[in-house]
Protein backbone atom coordinates (compact mmCIF):
# COMPACT_ATOMS: atom_id res chain seq x y z
CA UNK A 1 0.00 0.00 0.00
CA UNK A 2 1.80 3.08 -1.21
CA UNK A 3 -1.28 5.25 -1.52
CA UNK A 4 -0.96 8.72 -0.14
CA UNK A 5 -3.74 10.12 1.99
CA UNK A 6 -4.77 12.46 -0.83
CA UNK A 7 -5.13 9.59 -3.31
CA UNK A 8 -7.25 7.65 -0.86
CA UNK A 9 -9.48 10.66 -0.33
CA UNK A 10 -10.01 11.37 -4.03
CA UNK A 11 -10.54 7.69 -4.75
CA UNK A 12 -13.16 7.27 -2.05
CA UNK A 13 -14.86 10.53 -3.00
CA UNK A 14 -15.06 10.18 -6.78
CA UNK A 15 -13.44 7.30 -8.61
CA UNK A 16 -14.59 4.60 -6.19
CA UNK A 17 -17.60 6.48 -4.89
CA UNK A 18 -19.18 4.38 -2.16
CA UNK A 19 -22.69 4.55 -3.52
CA UNK A 20 -22.27 4.75 -7.26
CA UNK A 21 -19.28 2.52 -7.83
CA UNK A 22 -19.15 0.18 -4.84
CA UNK A 23 -22.86 -0.17 -4.11
CA UNK A 24 -22.61 0.59 -0.43
CA UNK A 25 -25.42 2.35 1.40
CA UNK A 26 -28.06 2.03 -1.27
CA UNK A 27 -31.01 1.85 1.14
CA UNK A 28 -30.67 5.43 2.42
CA UNK A 29 -29.57 6.48 -1.07
CA UNK A 30 -32.90 5.38 -2.52
CA UNK A 31 -34.90 6.16 0.62
CA UNK A 32 -33.82 9.62 1.77
CA UNK A 33 -32.89 11.17 -1.54
CA UNK A 34 -36.37 12.55 -2.19
CA UNK A 35 -35.68 15.99 -0.76
CA UNK A 36 -32.58 18.09 -0.62
CA UNK A 37 -33.12 19.37 2.94
CA UNK A 38 -33.06 15.87 4.39
CA UNK A 39 -30.48 14.42 2.02
CA UNK A 40 -27.66 16.74 3.09
CA UNK A 41 -28.03 16.34 6.89
CA UNK A 42 -28.38 12.60 6.39
CA UNK A 43 -25.11 12.58 4.50
CA UNK A 44 -23.38 14.60 7.21
CA UNK A 45 -24.75 12.36 9.98
CA UNK A 46 -23.58 9.26 8.12
CA UNK A 47 -20.16 10.79 7.54
CA UNK A 48 -19.84 11.51 11.24
CA UNK A 49 -20.83 7.95 12.16
CA UNK A 50 -18.33 6.67 9.60
CA UNK A 51 -15.55 8.74 11.12
CA UNK A 52 -16.31 7.57 14.66
CA UNK A 53 -16.72 3.97 13.53
CA UNK A 54 -13.48 4.08 11.56
CA UNK A 55 -11.51 5.42 14.52
CA UNK A 56 -12.98 2.87 16.91
CA UNK A 57 -12.55 0.05 14.43
CA UNK A 58 -8.89 0.96 14.00
CA UNK A 59 -8.22 0.80 17.72
CA UNK A 60 -10.31 -2.29 18.15
CA UNK A 61 -8.54 -4.10 15.34
CA UNK A 62 -5.18 -3.48 17.05
CA UNK A 63 -6.59 -4.95 20.22
CA UNK A 64 -8.14 -7.97 18.49
CA UNK A 65 -5.00 -8.74 16.51
CA UNK A 66 -2.93 -8.50 19.67
CA UNK A 67 -5.03 -11.23 21.27
CA UNK A 68 -5.57 -13.21 18.04
CA UNK A 69 -9.30 -12.78 18.19
CA UNK A 70 -9.85 -11.87 14.54
CA UNK A 71 -13.00 -13.98 14.34
CA UNK A 72 -14.70 -11.54 16.70
CA UNK A 73 -14.02 -8.63 14.34
CA UNK A 74 -17.38 -8.50 12.61
CA UNK A 75 -19.38 -8.77 15.83
CA UNK A 76 -17.40 -6.10 17.65
CA UNK A 77 -17.49 -3.72 14.67
CA UNK A 78 -21.24 -3.89 14.43
CA UNK A 79 -21.63 -3.22 18.15
CA UNK A 80 -19.36 -0.17 17.87
CA UNK A 81 -21.34 1.16 14.93
CA UNK A 82 -24.64 0.65 16.73
CA UNK A 83 -23.35 2.61 19.71
CA UNK A 84 -22.03 5.50 17.63
CA UNK A 85 -25.37 5.73 15.83
CA UNK A 86 -27.03 5.95 19.21
CA UNK A 87 -24.67 8.81 20.08
CA UNK A 88 -25.50 10.75 16.91
CA UNK A 89 -29.17 10.16 17.55
CA UNK A 90 -28.96 11.61 21.06
CA UNK A 91 -26.98 14.65 19.89
CA UNK A 92 -29.44 15.36 17.07
CA UNK A 93 -32.45 14.91 19.31
CA UNK A 94 -31.04 17.45 21.74
CA UNK A 95 -29.83 20.10 19.31
CA UNK A 96 -32.10 19.75 16.29
CA UNK A 97 -35.42 18.06 17.03
CA UNK A 98 -36.92 19.07 13.66
CA UNK A 99 -34.13 17.40 11.77
CA UNK A 100 -34.43 14.41 14.07
CA UNK A 101 -38.07 14.03 13.08
CA UNK A 102 -37.39 14.60 9.39
CA UNK A 103 -34.84 11.81 9.24
CA UNK A 104 -37.20 9.54 11.12
CA UNK A 105 -36.63 5.84 10.74
CA UNK A 106 -33.56 6.34 8.54
CA UNK A 107 -31.49 7.59 11.45
CA UNK A 108 -31.39 4.33 13.46
CA UNK A 109 -31.04 2.55 10.13
CA UNK A 110 -27.57 4.07 9.72
CA UNK A 111 -26.57 1.08 11.84
CA UNK A 112 -27.50 -1.21 9.00
CA UNK A 113 -25.97 1.10 6.40
CA UNK A 114 -23.42 -1.05 4.66
CA UNK A 115 -21.32 2.00 3.87
CA UNK A 116 -20.45 2.39 7.55
CA UNK A 117 -19.55 -1.24 8.10
CA UNK A 118 -17.91 -1.18 4.67
CA UNK A 119 -15.48 1.55 5.78
CA UNK A 120 -14.48 -0.46 8.83
CA UNK A 121 -14.08 -3.70 6.87
CA UNK A 122 -12.21 -2.20 3.91
CA UNK A 123 -9.73 -0.29 6.03
CA UNK A 124 -8.98 -3.51 7.87
CA UNK A 125 -8.56 -5.65 4.78
CA UNK A 126 -6.43 -3.01 3.05
CA UNK A 127 -4.32 -2.58 6.18
CA UNK A 128 -4.57 1.21 6.30
CA UNK A 129 -2.77 3.04 9.07
CA UNK A 130 -4.53 5.57 11.27
CA UNK A 131 -4.17 8.59 8.96
CA UNK A 132 -5.19 6.54 5.92
CA UNK A 133 -8.22 5.15 7.76
CA UNK A 134 -9.40 8.60 8.76
CA UNK A 135 -9.02 10.06 5.26
CA UNK A 136 -10.70 7.00 3.83
CA UNK A 137 -13.71 7.40 6.10
CA UNK A 138 -13.99 11.16 5.49
CA UNK A 139 -13.61 10.68 1.74
CA UNK A 140 -16.15 7.89 1.74
CA UNK A 141 -18.58 9.94 3.79
CA UNK A 142 -18.13 12.98 1.56
CA UNK A 143 -18.69 10.76 -1.47
CA UNK A 144 -21.86 9.37 0.07
CA UNK A 145 -23.10 12.90 0.81
CA UNK A 146 -22.23 14.00 -2.71
CA UNK A 147 -24.15 11.12 -4.29
CA UNK A 148 -27.12 11.71 -2.00
CA UNK A 149 -27.23 15.45 -2.73
CA UNK A 150 -26.88 14.96 -6.49
CA UNK A 151 -29.62 12.36 -6.51
CA UNK A 152 -31.92 14.50 -4.36
CA UNK A 153 -31.44 17.53 -6.61
CA UNK A 154 -32.29 15.54 -9.70
CA UNK A 155 -35.30 13.95 -8.05
CA UNK A 156 -36.61 17.31 -6.85
CA UNK A 157 -36.60 18.51 -10.44
CA UNK A 158 -38.21 15.31 -11.64
CA UNK A 159 -41.27 15.86 -9.47
CA UNK A 160 -42.16 18.74 -11.79
CA UNK A 161 -41.67 16.80 -15.00
CA UNK A 162 -44.07 14.52 -16.74
CA UNK A 163 -42.86 10.95 -16.28
CA UNK A 164 -44.78 7.96 -17.65
CA UNK A 165 -46.84 6.31 -14.90
CA UNK A 166 -45.19 2.99 -15.52
CA UNK A 167 -41.72 4.24 -14.60
CA UNK A 168 -42.83 6.14 -11.49
CA UNK A 169 -41.14 5.26 -8.22
CA UNK A 170 -38.21 2.97 -7.68
CA UNK A 171 -37.67 2.05 -11.32
CA UNK A 172 -37.14 5.72 -12.13
CA UNK A 173 -34.75 6.23 -9.21
CA UNK A 174 -32.74 3.22 -10.30
CA UNK A 175 -32.45 4.44 -13.87
CA UNK A 176 -31.33 7.84 -12.54
CA UNK A 177 -28.79 6.18 -10.29
CA UNK A 178 -27.52 4.24 -13.29
CA UNK A 179 -26.98 7.42 -15.27
CA UNK A 180 -25.26 9.10 -12.31
CA UNK A 181 -23.09 6.04 -11.88
CA UNK A 182 -22.23 6.13 -15.58
CA UNK A 183 -21.07 9.71 -15.27
CA UNK A 184 -19.00 8.91 -12.18
CA UNK A 185 -17.15 6.31 -14.21
CA UNK A 186 -15.58 9.27 -15.95
CA UNK A 187 -13.55 9.85 -12.80
CA UNK A 188 -11.90 6.45 -13.08
CA UNK A 189 -8.15 6.64 -12.66
CA UNK A 190 -8.29 10.11 -11.16
CA UNK A 191 -6.82 9.06 -7.82
CA UNK A 192 -4.07 7.15 -9.63
CA UNK B 1 -50.97 -32.35 8.89
CA UNK B 2 -52.83 -32.17 5.61
CA UNK B 3 -54.63 -29.05 6.77
CA UNK B 4 -51.38 -27.42 7.84
CA UNK B 5 -49.52 -28.17 4.65
CA UNK B 6 -51.16 -25.59 2.36
CA UNK B 7 -50.67 -22.90 4.97
CA UNK B 8 -47.00 -23.75 5.31
CA UNK B 9 -46.71 -23.65 1.55
CA UNK B 10 -48.39 -20.23 1.48
CA UNK B 11 -45.99 -18.99 4.11
CA UNK B 12 -43.09 -20.17 2.02
CA UNK B 13 -44.40 -18.80 -1.26
CA UNK B 14 -45.13 -15.40 0.24
CA UNK B 15 -41.44 -14.63 0.39
CA UNK B 16 -40.73 -16.19 -2.98
CA UNK B 17 -43.39 -14.37 -4.93
CA UNK B 18 -45.86 -11.99 -3.32
CA UNK B 19 -43.36 -10.22 -1.09
CA UNK B 20 -40.23 -10.92 -3.04
CA UNK B 21 -37.50 -9.00 -1.20
CA UNK B 22 -35.73 -7.86 -4.34
CA UNK B 23 -38.53 -6.88 -6.69
CA UNK B 24 -41.44 -6.05 -4.40
CA UNK B 25 -39.91 -4.82 -1.15
CA UNK B 26 -36.67 -3.45 -2.67
CA UNK B 27 -34.62 -4.64 0.29
CA UNK B 28 -31.01 -5.69 0.46
CA UNK B 29 -30.03 -3.64 -2.54
CA UNK B 30 -26.30 -3.44 -1.88
CA UNK B 31 -25.41 -7.11 -2.36
CA UNK B 32 -28.07 -7.39 -5.05
CA UNK B 33 -26.35 -4.89 -7.27
CA UNK B 34 -22.76 -5.44 -6.25
CA UNK B 35 -22.25 -9.17 -6.66
CA UNK B 36 -24.56 -9.96 -9.57
CA UNK B 37 -21.93 -9.60 -12.28
CA UNK B 38 -22.23 -13.31 -12.99
CA UNK B 39 -24.82 -16.01 -12.38
CA UNK B 40 -22.47 -18.10 -10.23
CA UNK B 41 -21.70 -15.19 -7.91
CA UNK B 42 -25.40 -14.41 -7.67
CA UNK B 43 -26.33 -17.96 -6.67
CA UNK B 44 -23.57 -18.25 -4.08
CA UNK B 45 -24.49 -14.93 -2.53
CA UNK B 46 -28.14 -15.97 -2.48
CA UNK B 47 -27.36 -19.29 -0.82
CA UNK B 48 -25.11 -17.69 1.80
CA UNK B 49 -27.83 -15.20 2.65
CA UNK B 50 -30.42 -17.99 2.71
CA UNK B 51 -28.38 -19.98 5.24
CA UNK B 52 -27.82 -17.00 7.52
CA UNK B 53 -31.46 -16.02 7.21
CA UNK B 54 -32.83 -19.45 8.22
CA UNK B 55 -30.35 -19.97 11.04
CA UNK B 56 -30.72 -16.55 12.59
CA UNK B 57 -34.51 -16.45 12.26
CA UNK B 58 -34.67 -19.85 13.94
CA UNK B 59 -32.51 -18.72 16.83
CA UNK B 60 -34.26 -15.36 17.20
CA UNK B 61 -37.57 -17.15 17.32
CA UNK B 62 -36.35 -19.64 19.92
CA UNK B 63 -35.08 -16.80 22.08
CA UNK B 64 -38.09 -14.55 21.61
CA UNK B 65 -39.44 -15.14 25.12
CA UNK B 66 -36.18 -14.45 26.93
CA UNK B 67 -35.12 -11.41 24.90
CA UNK B 68 -35.87 -8.12 26.66
CA UNK B 69 -37.74 -5.81 24.33
CA UNK B 70 -35.42 -2.83 24.85
CA UNK B 71 -32.27 -4.54 23.61
CA UNK B 72 -33.83 -6.80 21.01
CA UNK B 73 -32.22 -5.15 17.99
CA UNK B 74 -28.77 -5.50 19.53
CA UNK B 75 -29.48 -9.15 20.31
CA UNK B 76 -30.63 -9.81 16.73
CA UNK B 77 -27.57 -8.13 15.29
CA UNK B 78 -25.21 -10.15 17.43
CA UNK B 79 -27.01 -13.38 16.47
CA UNK B 80 -26.84 -12.48 12.78
CA UNK B 81 -23.20 -11.46 13.01
CA UNK B 82 -22.35 -14.80 14.61
CA UNK B 83 -23.88 -16.78 11.76
CA UNK B 84 -22.35 -14.50 9.15
CA UNK B 85 -18.90 -15.06 10.66
CA UNK B 86 -19.50 -18.81 10.42
CA UNK B 87 -20.63 -18.59 6.78
CA UNK B 88 -17.72 -16.29 5.98
CA UNK B 89 -15.20 -18.82 7.27
CA UNK B 90 -17.06 -21.68 5.57
CA UNK B 91 -16.92 -20.03 2.14
CA UNK B 92 -13.27 -19.20 2.65
CA UNK B 93 -12.63 -22.89 3.34
CA UNK B 94 -14.72 -24.20 0.45
CA UNK B 95 -13.64 -21.94 -2.38
CA UNK B 96 -11.05 -19.21 -2.13
CA UNK B 97 -11.81 -17.98 -5.65
CA UNK B 98 -15.44 -17.43 -4.76
CA UNK B 99 -14.42 -15.76 -1.52
CA UNK B 100 -12.29 -13.27 -3.45
CA UNK B 101 -15.04 -12.65 -5.98
CA UNK B 102 -17.66 -11.84 -3.35
CA UNK B 103 -15.17 -9.87 -1.30
CA UNK B 104 -16.42 -7.87 1.64
CA UNK B 105 -20.00 -8.51 0.65
CA UNK B 106 -20.14 -11.80 2.54
CA UNK B 107 -19.41 -9.98 5.78
CA UNK B 108 -21.80 -7.26 4.75
CA UNK B 109 -24.64 -9.81 4.92
CA UNK B 110 -24.81 -8.65 8.55
CA UNK B 111 -26.28 -5.35 7.49
CA UNK B 112 -28.60 -6.82 4.88
CA UNK B 113 -31.94 -5.27 5.77
CA UNK B 114 -33.83 -8.43 4.74
CA UNK B 115 -32.44 -10.43 7.63
CA UNK B 116 -32.98 -7.84 10.33
CA UNK B 117 -36.38 -7.07 8.85
CA UNK B 118 -37.44 -10.71 8.97
CA UNK B 119 -36.13 -11.14 12.50
CA UNK B 120 -38.04 -8.09 13.71
CA UNK B 121 -41.24 -8.51 11.70
CA UNK B 122 -41.73 -12.26 11.74
CA UNK B 123 -39.33 -14.41 13.75
CA UNK B 124 -39.78 -12.37 16.92
CA UNK B 125 -43.49 -13.12 16.98
CA UNK B 126 -43.71 -16.70 15.78
CA UNK B 127 -42.55 -20.15 16.90
CA UNK B 128 -39.32 -21.48 15.32
CA UNK B 129 -40.87 -23.69 12.63
CA UNK B 130 -43.04 -21.10 10.84
CA UNK B 131 -40.31 -18.51 11.31
CA UNK B 132 -37.77 -20.69 9.58
CA UNK B 133 -40.16 -21.55 6.77
CA UNK B 134 -40.91 -17.90 6.23
CA UNK B 135 -37.20 -17.14 6.31
CA UNK B 136 -36.52 -19.89 3.78
CA UNK B 137 -39.14 -18.42 1.46
CA UNK B 138 -37.58 -14.98 1.73
CA UNK B 139 -34.13 -16.42 1.15
CA UNK B 140 -35.28 -18.31 -1.93
CA UNK B 141 -37.02 -15.19 -3.22
CA UNK B 142 -33.84 -13.21 -2.69
CA UNK B 143 -31.80 -15.86 -4.51
CA UNK B 144 -34.22 -15.78 -7.44
CA UNK B 145 -33.94 -11.99 -7.55
CA UNK B 146 -30.15 -12.15 -7.53
CA UNK B 147 -30.18 -14.83 -10.20
CA UNK B 148 -32.51 -12.80 -12.42
CA UNK B 149 -30.03 -9.95 -12.32
CA UNK B 150 -26.92 -12.09 -12.54
CA UNK B 151 -28.13 -14.00 -15.60
CA UNK B 152 -29.07 -10.88 -17.55
CA UNK B 153 -25.88 -9.07 -16.65
CA UNK B 154 -23.65 -12.02 -17.46
CA UNK B 155 -25.30 -12.70 -20.82
CA UNK B 156 -25.24 -9.07 -21.91
CA UNK B 157 -21.96 -8.07 -20.37
CA UNK B 158 -19.79 -11.09 -21.00
CA UNK B 159 -21.75 -13.25 -23.46
CA UNK B 160 -21.59 -16.23 -21.12
CA UNK B 161 -23.94 -18.06 -18.76
CA UNK B 162 -22.48 -19.92 -15.75
CA UNK B 163 -19.13 -19.48 -17.47
CA UNK B 164 -20.23 -21.16 -20.72
CA UNK B 165 -19.83 -19.07 -23.86
CA UNK B 166 -23.19 -18.57 -25.54
CA UNK B 167 -22.41 -16.67 -28.68
CA UNK B 168 -19.89 -16.96 -31.50
CA UNK B 169 -16.66 -15.03 -31.76
CA UNK B 170 -18.49 -12.13 -33.37
CA UNK B 171 -20.21 -11.24 -30.11
CA UNK B 172 -19.33 -7.82 -28.83
CA UNK B 173 -19.86 -7.77 -25.06
CA UNK B 174 -21.90 -4.91 -23.67
CA UNK B 175 -19.28 -4.19 -21.02
CA UNK B 176 -21.27 -1.54 -19.22
CA UNK B 177 -23.62 -4.25 -17.98
CA UNK B 178 -21.02 -5.87 -15.74
CA UNK B 179 -19.85 -2.47 -14.53
CA UNK B 180 -21.66 -0.66 -11.72
CA UNK B 181 -24.13 1.33 -13.88
CA UNK B 182 -25.34 -1.92 -15.46
CA UNK B 183 -26.60 -3.14 -12.09
CA UNK B 184 -28.83 -0.10 -11.72
CA UNK B 185 -30.07 -0.35 -15.31
CA UNK B 186 -30.87 -4.07 -15.20
CA UNK B 187 -32.71 -3.85 -11.88
CA UNK B 188 -34.60 -0.80 -13.15
CA UNK B 189 -35.46 -2.75 -16.28
CA UNK B 190 -36.82 -5.70 -14.29
CA UNK B 191 -38.93 -3.35 -12.16
CA UNK B 192 -40.31 -1.70 -15.29
CA UNK B 193 -41.18 -5.10 -16.72
CA UNK B 194 -42.96 -6.15 -13.53
CA UNK B 195 -44.93 -2.95 -13.23
CA UNK B 196 -45.92 -3.27 -16.89
CA UNK B 197 -47.09 -6.84 -16.26
CA UNK B 198 -49.05 -5.80 -13.18
CA UNK B 199 -50.62 -2.96 -15.16
CA UNK B 200 -51.66 -5.30 -17.96
CA UNK B 201 -53.16 -7.80 -15.54
CA UNK B 202 -55.11 -5.06 -13.82
CA UNK B 203 -56.39 -3.73 -17.13
CA UNK B 204 -57.44 -7.22 -18.22
CA UNK B 205 -59.33 -7.58 -14.92
CA UNK B 206 -61.20 -4.28 -15.27
CA UNK B 207 -62.03 -4.95 -18.93
CA UNK B 208 -63.25 -8.42 -17.95
CA UNK B 209 -65.53 -7.03 -15.22
CA UNK B 210 -66.88 -4.39 -17.63
CA UNK B 211 -68.03 -7.11 -19.99
CA UNK B 212 -69.61 -9.13 -17.21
Amino acid sequence: MHETAFQIFVNALLANNFVLAMFLGLCPFLGVSGKLDTAFPMGVATTFVMLVASLCAYGLNLLLSAFHLEFLRLISYIVIIASSVQLVEMVLKKYSPTLFRALGIYLPLITTNCAVLGVALFQTSREYDLLQSVTFSIGGGAGFTLALVLMASVRERLTLSNVPDLAQGTALSLMLAGILSLSFMGFAGLGG
Amino acid sequence: MSAAAPQTWDEFMEGVWKQNPTFVMILGMCPTLAVTVSAVNAISMGLATLLVLIASCGLVSMMRKVTPKEVRIAVYIVIIATFVTAVDYAIQAISLALYDALGAFIQLIVVNCIILGRAEAHAAKNPPMPAMINAAGMGVGFTIGLLALGVVREILGAGTLFGITLFGAGFQPWVIMVLPPGGFFVLGGWLLLFSWMARRKQRALTVGSDHA
